[in-house]
């Protein structure tokens, strides 16, 4: 078993079940807050899923997109947190 | 060797990722969520890259796989505190298990403001008794 098979058949389906648990929160979420975590959560898996892409596919180009996504993940928290707290006011 | 490290750090990367799914779904309270998210994410998403470092070996690979490690490092913490903040400000409970709430009655929602004990003989330093 090499390593590309162990990559495919273990570690990518587990960060995909993780995935599917991280929805289940996004869908309950009783809060907006618990949303936005979920959310948050959901693109850090994702940077992981395309780190593991990259060494499958045996292109570092996805990294690219790794390191734009965890820009816009910081950028939607703190967009989303400031304007819920201003809601109110 | 490579292929070794290989497999250990994307097992654990993807331990603490599944870790950090189901710890979202089974805490009880906002506040023990963040803590989760923050924590587990950023290790697991370290390791999950570190992976990619160690395959491609080159030093452009790597020197941007650090950025994003570090970029991860900076703004979660950053995050975690920006959520727990406004998630206190909107009013979300705490679990019943919690027995510590320090801005518990000294803290105005309307304006914001903070008092200490002390201040709360004194109704002009203390913004709760004048609303």
């Amino acid at each position: 078993m090499s390593v590309n098979d162990y990559l495919y058949y273990i570690i990518l389906p587990v960060l995909c079940l993780a995935l599917v648990l991280v929805t289940i929160r996004f869908i309950l979420g009783p809060t907006i807050i618990d949303r936005i975590i979920a959310l948050d959560l959901i693109v850090t898996i994702g940077i992981g899923i395309i780190a593991i892409y990259s060494v499958l596919y045996d292109q570092p180009n996805f990294l690219d997109i790794a390191l734009i996504l965890a820009l816009i993940a910081f950028l939607g928290t703190v967009a989303f947190t400031s304007y819920i707290e201003k809601r109110d006011k | 060797m490579n292929d070794i490290l290989i497999i250990i750090f994307s097992t654990l990367g993807a331990i603490f990722a599944i870790l950090a799914a189901v710890g979202l779904l089974r805490m009880p309270d906002t506040y023990l969520r963040i803590s989760v998210t923050t924590k587990a994410a950023t290790l697991g998403v370290g390791l999950l890259i570190g992976c990619a470092a160690i395959y491609f070996q080159e030093l452009a690979v790597t020197s941007e796989v650090l950025a994003i490690i570090i970029f991860i490092f900076l703004t979660a913490p950053i995050g975690g505190h920006l959520l727990a903040r406004t998630a206190y400000f909107t009013g979300c409970v705490l679990n019943n298990k919690t027995h510590i709430d320090d801005l518990k009655d000294k803290y105005d929602r309307k304006t914001h403001g903070l008092s200490s004990e002390e201040d709360k003989e004194d109704p002009e330093k203390n913004p709760i008794a004048k609303t």
